[in-house]
């Protein structure tokens, strides 16, 4: 059978009803169904759009990096910092962190695509330690360890005061997620998209047709710094505080949890994992934080021998079984 | 003017002479064949010329301009295309993408990320042209790991194409395509437009003297003789080289 | 002057103490390039062995170090094969996770068992004071560290030189390919590698103990600074990890001792810079 080349882009593109579904859902239920829960849906919607940010390099570029919450507690800071220092306008605060993060990142990524393998883990690792010293050390601006205290955030447009029940933070954390959702959607069917992917598969092939490999890959590493650091200022507005922890090694490998278990190089195997991860461990923290990592390692492991594509991969899988029998 | 020409060529790893004193030069629409036995230095010299490896001296010059001192992505955007030995593919994408995304890149528009890969009908098309011509438009939504051998094959050649290359190096295009897919790949280069030269590594004998317009011998890194393919296969010193005792595999 | 040498010799014992949980990972990945965040937890393992023995059974300190080697060997030859050896063929980035989950199941199971204080073991008398050398008080602890480590050194490059089992496993780092079609059974290789390599990282958790202290978070902590040797050293060269290893270690104490509030800042540093400019490390080939 031939294919239109056109169409099939075009099927590969398209918005499915079950995209329409998800971001209904996603605005009704935790209003409508679980408003006690709202506090926890808005950390969903940043860490979601954390996850994201971490997809787009890992996922699409292949750049393996073991310290993104590095640009995560970047922008926490960035937005943070200005708010304590008597500049609570959240929009602006948001721009302000992705601007620093995004800087960052792009000051980073001359040296993150100049390496690979064992030395790209050891260099993303040690910028995430660095900058946890970076800030321990500056405490007269960050807090050090005790954390960053007296963010202010004003009221949304002037209007929506953010409340400790958490229905502006969600409407907020939501609306922004799905704009940064929206845009990576593009950046994913887009010529620039497919030739990430490429690098991500042969970087020597790119090169003997001609693309700037490193070019591409410090510009999307800029932007998913950025994207980070969005997400990181989200939840320093939200939670009025920042702490050490963001910037740290945890935080780092934790996101890379999530979105290995929802499947790399699909967005919303990022938005899933951090889902399930979240719900998750909302649901067991009365349980001790040590059983909680015992049975993060076993999923882990587990993921890792039985769904190497994640949970969408695998369902993904199934479905084409189903319909084939 | 020589669609490509190298001057004195050397590359040696640490005591490893693999290339030297090789100069060449190929006329546009040159069928130049590159023979030797194995190790003689021929990936090497391709190598060398796409900038995937750094010679210790000697220069490079692509339709007159020296290319020497540019990385590998730009001698490519300057009319170098190049296939690989062992298929160099993008295996999870579909040969539709591929081919799309090298005409995209000729484009420059690889670098636009908030434009839909969907909307370029221009270098939709002419990929999927491309690929029909190579026969290959049938699989081109499929992944490119499901393709049979002899598909990749081609689709290393397409890849190559896209890039309107004028000079193309392909490196044993056949290696490794059984007898019964091999007629497509003859067509395939039989089918190259003339004006782009063509410099091929090749070991089946019957490719080199079907396509070859001259055929440069290497042996461990030097130019053994040159010519046209019947003085060469009339020469004592290549006739010694593949027949006594050095094997060609 | 005398200060200066004994804080010196602090570092080269650290250092040591840092070579000898490394060595193993570094040989091991050089061989199979199979990213194992999960080296630090072996040397956990053999923490927890010792302080077992020694605190809740009463073993003397010296007679439970055979016992941390040769545990953590067998356990980590275990999990070799039950485990690990499914996910050498399945790329960087899931190694790197199935390894941090391993890690993180290894400290809660310790957690679990041993709870989550920080744990000591008593020494020996003999180990407990110090010698004099001229005017220069040396630890005899941090002596008995660069003694045994010096020996063990020996031990490993004698066993890589001039053993035929070393020969194999020089041929497999060398070249993995090449030693496969030579006839070698790198897998098997590669699994009793990993088992010694595992039980020298056990027996450097043992030691550890009484400089770093024993807790659950052990795997992670000297994971980074295990990894910073390797990634220095390069893959593959023990001579590299060893003079990685010293470096680390005097400087890690130098720094930490002379400049306080920079201490960890350099060394993160220093290593981000260095690897950017030799991602082979200092020895490595490649």
């Amino acid at each position: 059978m031939s294919t239109d080349p056109h169409l099939w882009l075009r099927h590969k593109a398209r918005v499915s009803p079950y995209e329409v579904a998800f971001w209904i859902a996603a605005l009704i239920v935790p209003y409508v169904l679980l408003p006690k829960y709202l506090a926890l849906a808005s950390q969903i919607a940043i860490m979601a759009t954390f996850c994201i940010s971490l997809d787009l390099i890992l996922g699409y570029a292949g750049i393996i990096s073991l310290g993104h919450a590095a640009f995560f507690g970047i922008g926490a800071y960035a937005a943070g910092i200005l708010s304590a220092r008597g500049w609570g306008e959240p929009l602006s605060g948001l721009l302000f962190a992705a601007v620093v993060a995004g800087l960052a990142g792009w000051i980073i990524g001359f040296m993150i695509v100049r390496v690979q393998h064992l030395a790209l883990l050891m260099i993303t690792l040690g910028l995430s330690f660095l900058a946890v010293e970076v800030a321990n050390t500056f405490d007269g601006l960050t807090g050090g360890a005790d954390g960053l205290l007296g963010i202010d955030t004003w009221k949304l447009f002037g209007i929506w005061k953010f409340s400790i029940w958490g229905h502006t933070s969600y409407a907020y954390a939501l609306g922004v997620s799905f704009l940064i959702f929206l845009l990576c959607r593009r950046l994913v069917h887009s010529p620039f998209g497919l030739t990430l992917e490429a690098i991500r598969e042969n970087p020597q092939r790119t090169t003997a047709i001609g693309v700037a490999n490193r070019r591409h890959l410090q510009w999307v590493f800029t932007l998913s710094s950025s994207i980070a650091g969005i997400a990181g200022a989200m939840l320093a507005q939200t939670t009025k505080t920042v702490s050490l922890e963001s910037l740290g090694f945890q935080n780092s490998a934790e996101i890379a949890v999530m979105l290995i278990l929802g499947g790399t190089g699909r967005l919303y195997g990022a938005i899933v994992g951090t889902i399930i991860f979240m719900v998750a461990r909302d649901q067991l923290s009365g349980m001790n934080p040590k059983y909680w990592y015992f049975w993060i390692g076993i999923l882990l492991m587990m993921v890792v021998l039985f769904m190497p594509r994640g949970i969408l991969g695998a369902m993904q899988r199934l479905a084409a079984k189903m319909s084939r029998s | 003017m020589n669609a490509l020409e190298t001057r004195k060529l050397d590359k040696s790893f640490g005591n490893l002479v693999v290339a030297q004193d090789i100069s060449l030069a190929l006329p546009a629409g040159a069928r130049h064949a590159l023979i030797g036995p194995n190790g003689a230095g021929k990936t090497t010299l391709i190598n060398l010329i796409t900038g995937a490896l750094k010679p210790d001296a000697g220069e490079i010059f692509l339709g007159g301009h020296e290319i020497s001192g540019l990385p590998g992505n730009a001698r490519a955007k300057r009319g170098l295309g190049r296939t690989f030995q062992i298929n160099t593919l993008f295996v999870s994408l579909t040969p539709l993408e591929s081919v799309a995304l090298a005409v995209c890149e000729r484009l420059a528009v690889t670098g636009k990320w908030l434009a839909s890969l969907a909307r370029r009908r221009d270098a939709i098309d002419e990929a999927f042209d491309l690929l029909s011509r190579l026969g290959l438009a049938k699989d081109c939504t499929k992944p490119t790991r499901d393709l049979p051998y002899g598909q990749q094959r081609l689709l290393e050649i397409a890849l190559a194409l896209a890039g309107r290359p004028s000079v193309l190096l392909l490196d044993e295009p056949a290696a490794g395509v059984p007898t019964s897919e091999s007629t497509a790949l003859f067509d395939a280069i039989a089918a190259l437009p003339e004006a782009i030269s063509v410099l091929f590594i090749e070991h089946d004998m019957n490719i080199v003297f079907t396509f070859a317009s001259r055929i440069t011998v290497l042996v461990q890194g030097r130019v053994l003789t040159e010519g046209p393919p019947d003085e060469i296969a009339r020469s004592p010193e290549v006739r010694a080289v593949y027949l006594g005792g050095a094997k060609h595999g | 002057m005398s200060q200066l040498l004994a804080v010196m010799f602090d570092g080269v014992a650290f250092g040591m103490l840092l070579f000898l949980i490394s060595v193993g990972l570094s040989v091991t990945l050089g061989m199979m390039n199979f990213t194992n965040l999960a080296h630090g937890a072996f040397a956990m393992v053999g923490g927890y062995v010792t302080f077992a023995l020694a605190s809740l059974a009463g073993w003397p300190f010296l007679a439970t170090l055979p016992v941390a080697f040769l545990a953590t060997m067998a356990i980590a030859a275990v999990f070799e094969r039950l485990l690990f050896r499914y996910i050498y063929e399945t790329g960087e980035l899931n190694q790197v996770l199935f390894t941090i989950g391993f890690v993180f199941t290894a400290s809660a199971t310790a957690a679990y068992v041993f709870g989550t204080v920080h744990q000591s073991v008593d020494m020996p008398a003999v180990l407990t004071g110090f010698i004099e050398l001229g005017e220069i008080k040396l630890p005899s602890y941090r002596l008995f560290l660069v003694a045994i480590a010096l020996v063990i050194t020996v031990g490993v490059v004698y066993g890589l030189e001039h053993t035929r089992f070393g020969a194999m496993v020089r041929a497999s780092v060398d070249n993995q390919k090449v030693a496969r079609g030579l006839g070698l059974n790198v897998n098997r290789i590669f699994a009793l590698t990993f088992a010694l390599g595992s039980g020298l990282a056990g027996l450097g958790g043992a030691l550890a103990i009484e400089v770093l202290g024993l807790d659950p978070s052990f795997g992670f902590h000297i994971l980074v600074l295990v990894l910073i040797v390797v990634a220095l050293g390069g893959l593959g060269s023990v001579w590299g990890s060893f003079v990685a290893a010293l470096c680390l270690g005097v400087f890690d104490v130098g720094g930490k001792y002379f400049v306080p509030e920079l201490g960890s800042f350099l060394i993160y540093l220093f290593m981000v810079a260095l690897l950017f400019f030799r991602p082979q490390g200092l020895f490595g080939k490649r």
